[in-house]
């Protein structure tokens, strides 16, 4: 499996469960399908910026701080939208930009080419 | 002019005979096995190389270090053991050097020169190599890892053999060399066979020209090299126990194929991984390898790996943590092998759950 695709894969897993724990919080659960959606698309995203990352950079250190990085902005900028929630957001949404960035490093296979 | 060399050889057989028995009278115990040694050293009186000292002793030959006058190099000489007027040993002495001098591949020892000494026993020379035989090396191989590093490369040369059609037939510690710079070595090819036919009629017919010793003494008549090799063969079993496949130590030659060398890497393995010899090794192998141990030294051959590679290509998968050919692993041993394999991923993911029950419950209160 290629980076990209593995980033993709998990970075949408990921987003999915992320999103699926406001089933823990009464007041969103009524919006629980718009949640597990967007989260799923932030996650996907992420996934696929690590996984084009990993494919320029060999470096799992650099890989964690820029999936953490991209996880932080667009977690940040889903919480800026609802105005709430910012620490049940970000920090879940940080860590998997983090996981993704250390899973396409790790993980997954580079382009011939980029060998 | 033969039966003139013949008559010559045995009036000095006699005469030595002789000279024994009375040096036996006058001569201490000491002298007289320090004459016994010198006796039995190769005349390399005629040849670019000088003795250094012997190093080792075979079945059939004896292995010297000398020096390479000419070129300043040591090397490795292997002499045919004393009394070698034995045809069918000079002729597999030479044998194995013609077997040797077609494998070139750095996991086998090449071979530099090959001839008759003065004293007319066969020799060849070979590069000298620096280290320990796997027997004595495995004691500083801690890890399991490292040992299988070693047999792969074991397996590299062997199948590079093979892929030329022929089989070593003798695949033990003991002839297994470890270099200082960690080069991996497989030595001693005196039993190996040739799966193809590829020594040509004039090749063996120089046999008889280099090998003064395959003319029959009483006879006078040269042992063609076709019957020598049937005579080392057929029916006769080579080897070495615990190591050789039931077929071989059947003496059923024509059976001979490469699972039967695969049936010897298999008791290597299980050598390595287990450090006792193989029938009494108790150590519980990982069940993967002991899988692959087992199919390797399947007692019907059909049962074994078809090709060294095969053995390789399930090792290889086990080092890099993947399931293997040989065996089926239930659901709770795929787990726990992906567990290892894939550990401080998992160990993310676990936190990551962890940490998100814990937000949870946080802001819940």
């Amino acid at each position: 499996m290629n980076k990209i695709l593995l980033g993709l894969l998990l970075g949408a897993v990921l987003g999915a469960i992320d999103g699926g724990t406001a089933w823990f919080y009464p007041e969103v659960r009524a919006q629980m399908v718009g949640i597990i959606v967007g989260s799923t698309i932030k996650g996907l995203i992420a996934g696929v910026a690590a996984g084009i990352f990993a494919r320029k950079v060999n470096s799992v250190p650099l890989g964690i701080v820029f999936g953490l990085a991209v996880g932080f902005v667009l977690a940040f900028l889903v919480a800026y939208m609802q105005h709430d929630h910012y620490f049940a957001i970000i920090l879940p949404g940080s860590i998997v930009g983090l996981l993704v960035g250390y899973a396409t490093q790790k993980y997954g296979v580079l382009p011939a080419t980029a060998r | 002019m033969r039966s003139e060399a013949f008559a010559s050889r045995k009036h000095k057989k006699t005469f030595y005979e002789s000279a024994t028995n009375h040096a036996m009278r006058y001569l201490s115990d000491k002298a007289l096995t320090r004459l016994r040694t010198s006796t039995e050293l190769p005349d390399l009186g005629g040849t670019r190389y000088r003795l250094i000292a012997q190093m080792a002793r075979g079945g059939m030959g004896v292995v010297y270090a000398a020096e390479d006058e000419r070129l300043q190099r040591r090397v490795a000489l292997k002499v045919l053991e004393v009394p070698g007027f034995d045809g069918d040993l000079a002729n597999r002495l030479m044998r194995e050097a013609r077997v040797l001098a077609r494998l070139e591949h750095p996991g086998i020892v090449p071979v530099h020169d090959a001839g008759t000494l003065a004293d007319g026993r066969v020799f060849y020379a070979m590069k000298f190599v620096e280290g320990q035989r796997l027997d004595q090396h495995i004691e500083s191989l801690a890890s399991a890892p490292d040992r299988l590093r070693i047999f792969l490369r074991i397996c590299d040369a062997v199948a590079f053999a093979h892929a030329r059609g022929v089989l070593h037939r003798d695949l033990k510690p003991a002839n297994i060399m470890v270099g200082s710079f960690g080069e991996v070595l497989v030595m001693d090819w005196g039993l190996a066979k040739l799966l193809v036919d590829v020594l040509k009629l004039d090749q063996l017919e120089n046999d008889a020209a280099i090998v003064r010793s395959s003319v029959h003494p009483d006879s006078g008549t040269v042992i063609p090299a076709s019957m020598i090799s049937a005579t080392t063969g057929h029916g006769r079993v080579l080897g070495t126990p615990g190591y050789m496949s039931p077929e071989q130590a059947g003496g059923e030659i024509e059976l001979l194929d490469a699972r039967s060398d695969i049936f010897s890497l298999g008791a290597l393995l299980r050598y390595l991984l287990s450090e006792k010899l193989p029938r009494h090794s108790s150590t519980l192998l990982d069940r993967s390898l002991e899988a692959i141990c087992a199919k390797a030294c399947a007692p019907a051959r059909e049962a074994r790996y078809s090709a060294v590679e095969e053995l390789t290509a399930d090792v290889l998968r086990y080092l890099n943590g993947f399931a293997v050919g040989a065996y089926r692993e239930s659901i709770f041993e795929k787990v726990t092998r992906f567990y290892r394999r894939h550990r401080f991923f998992v160990l993310l993911i676990a936190a990551y759950l962890l940490m998100r029950v814990l937000v949870i419950v946080l802001l819940r209160h």
